[in-house]
């Protein structure tokens, strides 16, 4: 049996210099995620904006979507959105946060069973009161900013300084796209958005350290070898393992959004661009080429190296 | 890097098979479970997004504690006083503390004295702090007892402690399988009652303090004239939960409360047909029941449930014997949901619903059905594309991810861990990543062979320089994992715990069981050529 070999060996790209494009790419890119953010906005689910959520299902074809929003606006609740998802006679209902409080909040279920009266199958109902909406968004802030911090911490000890700060701007940039996706799409942005943005981080981070690690051991085999090159040499020895990754997490991924159903379909899509389109390519054209401005160059890396002396000496295996 | 012991093999055998065997009592019917030994009851709980149910979380108000805390105050230094007969004034609640007016100066350091019995040492006798609840100074005659916030802060930890446990014999009451009832945080309690269709009687459970009490009502003036003017010193207009509600002025002097009853049940009225609920009193209870019905014969006393009239029947005859009924145009449900409130207890304090989700049966089951339709499809498309990529190695990495994923839930078994639909998607995710340490591993290999190593050198060198990246690139992962599951509530932290344990198996198995079988395959065939 023939094997399948998506990428030849002993492929020599110069993604260095292709990075006269990435840069600005990914400049232009963040630019526009950033305006989208402050412009669209993101669209806060009930998790960080409180308020009412309900999924109700009419059997058989039951379903009057003008019927439902005239009941539910006689109701003077102030925003109400409804939609109809799935065809099949569901309806989402999210009611915005009531002045008043808690009880507020409480009375709205009640109110909405009220009017749409018998024959409804209630599916979910979420309702999350003002209190504790403050608190979930900035639990959400401070554990995206704990997990950035500690994953620095951690690749300050593992790395030099310039691959933990390549890796920061990395992983920034990643998040900034991605949150400018969210605004531009207009994806729900509750806290399973927060655990996908954090599993995106943990794996984008993933890739560029399996990058950054031929880096160095390449840096401490090769001192003399120019910088540029053995940049490229270190990304292109890596390629086939990137790319055959990214197929199988692309596989996975892809499963979830096609059969994974309704409510995590958010979740899904957001890891699908944020893991997919985003983390690899960041690894590749933006954590990698940063290196060289941050000052990573065989001459400095190797008098660093002859400084952890007996570290060092354990990787260099003759080749 | 390839050679194993026949001892190490066999431990990394048996510690794989023992983890993924734990997953068996999670799958086992429920009359075979409870017949397993103890340390064999342990299994993966699936969250309410799977099973249906409803989630939520009631929060104490430090504001009533400190109200509640206030009232019990002003009506325990009346009491002070009274049995000092020492003369006061104007004794009432003032913003955050009791002031009361001491008529006599030459009293006022021996009242002052008695009130400051009231303040307690915080966490009770027994504490060391020194910290008293409440502040109490005096000023010319006027006398301020003030609650400290240290005193108001223990006390609502308190409440938190007193409403867990009747909240649980509330829930209890209600008949469902394994709720469970947990202190969130300093002031909240998280509820979770699976399988239940409609939450709202649940709420109504939780929602009410059903603090009841029996008063007589004051005949002085009519309900009317009192709103109108001023209610007479000792009284308050309370009304009842008809439409539209009827005011009745009523004494705020308790004849005998909750407390003191020791069973209610839901019944009929034999003459009426109606329902209602019967109730007997303690001793204490029945004793000052029947010297208050003997005085008042004739006058008409009020049962008031959270500040509600439930009724306001008028005294025919003394009642000794100590136990009665409780009439109000109930339904059957509301007799017995107030027969179930009355026999738990009051709340120490009012609840507020904070946070409420519920999830019904029939979209519990179709999240099930889309969890596992995409993680077959998930798992069988990685393994097909692994298999056509890497042949035999490919198949290795294959029987290595499956033992991973049964390790996975062998794990979250012996935790008790709580399985949710982002928990499933987590250990979709997993499967795409973990074979990214096997990819690691294989491709090093590669690269090592072209370098020009032999085979078995090649593969050697293969897994000892890819072990290296596994660990780096994982390790950083996980941090993630655990921070978000140390932010996360419900279904997020359902996927934080199997993505975490997930990152876990899969270093466990790249550097074990990866390893012995390519070692395995190695000592049998001999390669002479890597076969990827």
């Amino acid at each position: 049996m023939r094997l399948l070999r998506i990428v030849p060996d002993d492929t020599n790209f110069d993604f260095m210099r292709f990075r006269r494009i990435s840069f600005p790419i990914s400049a232009l890119l963040s630019i526009v995620a950033l305006v989208a953010f402050l412009t669209l906005g993101l669209n806060f689910g009930i998790d960080f904006r409180g308020g009412t959520l309900l999924e109700v299902r009419y059997a058989n074809n039951t379903l009057n979507i003008g019927d439902v929003r005239s009941r539910l606006e006689a109701l003077d609740l102030g925003e109400v959105q409804i939609q109809e998802i799935g065809g099949d006679g569901e309806v989402l209902i999210r009611v915005a946060q009531q002045p008043g409080g808690e009880q507020a909040q409480q009375a709205v279920v009640g109110k909405v069973r009220a009017a749409l009266g018998e024959g409804v199958e209630y599916r979910r109902v979420e309702v999350v009161g003002p209190r504790v909406s403050q608190e979930l968004l900035s639990y959400g802030i401070v554990g995206l900013m704990l997990a950035v911090f500690c994953i620095l911490i951690y690749l300050w000890f593992r790395f030099e300084w310039q691959f933990a700060l390549g890796a920061s701007i990395a992983n920034f940039h990643d998040i900034v796209l991605t949150i400018g996706f969210m605004a531009i799409f207009q994806i729900d942005f509750d806290l399973t958005s927060v655990a996908a943005l954090l599993t995106i981080l943990g794996y984008s981070l993933n890739d560029t350290i399996v990058i950054y690690d031929r880096i160095r051991e390449m840096l401490r085999r090769y001192k003399k070898m120019p910088t540029d090159e053995l940049l490229n040499a270190s990304i292109n020895s890596t390629l086939s393992r990137s790319v055959i990754t990214h197929v199988t997490v692309t596989l996975a991924l892809l499963a979830l959004v096609l059969f994974g159903g309704r409510a995590i379909h958010s979740f899904s899509v957001t890891m699908m661009f944020g893991v997919v389109l985003v983390g690899t390519y960041t690894s590749i054209f933006i954590a990698s080429p940063l290196l060289i401005y941050l000052g990573v160059t065989t001459r400095t890396m190797a008098e660093k190296a002859e400084v952890k002396g007996p570290n060092a000496k354990a990787e260099r295996i003759a080749p | 890097m390839l050679y194993f012991s026949k001892w190490k093999a066999f431990a990394i055998l048996a510690v794989s098979a023992i983890i993924c065997l734990m997953v068996v009592p999670s799958l086992v019917p429920p009359r075979v479970y409870d017949s397993l030994p103890g340390f064999l009851q342990r299994k993966i709980v699936l969250g309410l997004d799977l099973q249906g149910g409803s989630y939520i979380v009631l929060q104490v108000d430090a504001n009533e504690v400190r109200t509640a805390r206030l009232e019990q105050l002003r009506d325990d230094a009346r009491r002070v006083l009274r049995d000092a007969k020492v003369g006061y004034t104007g004794l009432n609640i003032q913003g955050n503390s009791v002031q009361v007016r001491i008529r006599d100066g030459q009293d006022a350091d021996a009242a002052l004295t008695q009130l400051r019995t009231l303040a307690q040492p915080i966490g009770g006798a027994l504490a060391t702090t020194g910290q008293l609840d409440t502040d109490v100074a005096r000023d010319g005659n006027t006398i301020t007892l003030t609650p400290s916030a240290a005193g108001v802060q223990s006390r609502t930890i308190q409440a938190v402690s007193q409403s867990i446990e009747i909240i649980r014999k509330r829930i209890d009451q209600l008949g469902t399988t394994e709720p469970s009832i947990q202190r969130q945080g300093a002031d909240r309690i998280q509820v979770q009652v699976p399988g239940l269709q409609d939450p709202s009687r649940l709420k109504a459970l939780l929602g009410q303090t059903a603090k009841l009490t029996f008063r007589l009502v004051d005949n002085s003036m009519s309900a009317q004239q009192a709103l109108q003017g001023r209610p007479p010193a000792g009284t308050e207009v309370l009304y009842s939960q008809d439409n539209p509600p009827v005011p009745y002025l009523i004494e705020q002097r308790v004849l005998v409360a909750g407390e003191d009853l020791t069973d209610a049940q839901p019944g009929f009225d034999p003459q009426t047909r109606e329902p209602i609920v019967t109730f007997r009193f303690n001793t204490n209870g029945a004793r000052r029941f029947a010297e208050a019905t003997q005085a008042n014969v004739g006058r008409p006393f009020a049962i008031i449930l959270d500040n509600h009239v439930i009724s306001a029947p008028v005294i025919r005859e003394p009642i000794l014997g100590g136990s009665g009924q409780i009439s109000g145009n109930f339904t059957v449900q509301q007799a017995n949901d107030l027969a179930i409130l009355l026999r738990a207890g009051a709340l120490p304090v009012p609840l507020q619903v904070v946070e409420e989700r519920t999830v019904g049966p029939g979209l519990g089951a179709d999240s099930i059905r889309a969890g596992l339709i995409a993680s077959i499809v998930g798992a069988s498309a990685v393994a097909l594309f692994m298999i056509a990529t890497y042949g035999l190695f490919g198949i290795i990495a294959v029987v290595a991810v499956a033992i991973n994923v049964g390790m996975i839930f062998g794990v979250l078994a012996m935790l008790g861990a709580t399985l949710t639909l982002p928990g499933i998607a987590g250990v979709v995710l997993t499967v795409g990543i973990a074979v990214d340490s096997n990819v690691l591993i294989y491709e090093r290999i590669r690269e090592e062979a072209r370098a020009g190593r032999s085979a078995i050198s090649a593969i050697d060198a293969g897994f000892t320089r890819a072990l290296a990246t596994i660990l780096d690139s994982n390790i950083t992962t996980f941090i993630a994992a655990a921070v978000l599951f140390y932010i996360g509530s419900g279904p997020v932290r359902g996927f934080a715990i199997t993505f975490g344990i997930g990152i876990i198996t899969t270093v466990f198995t790249a550097f074990t069981l990866t390893r012995l079988m390519a070692a395995v395959w190695v000592r049998w065939r001999r390669p002479q050529r890597v076969p990827i």
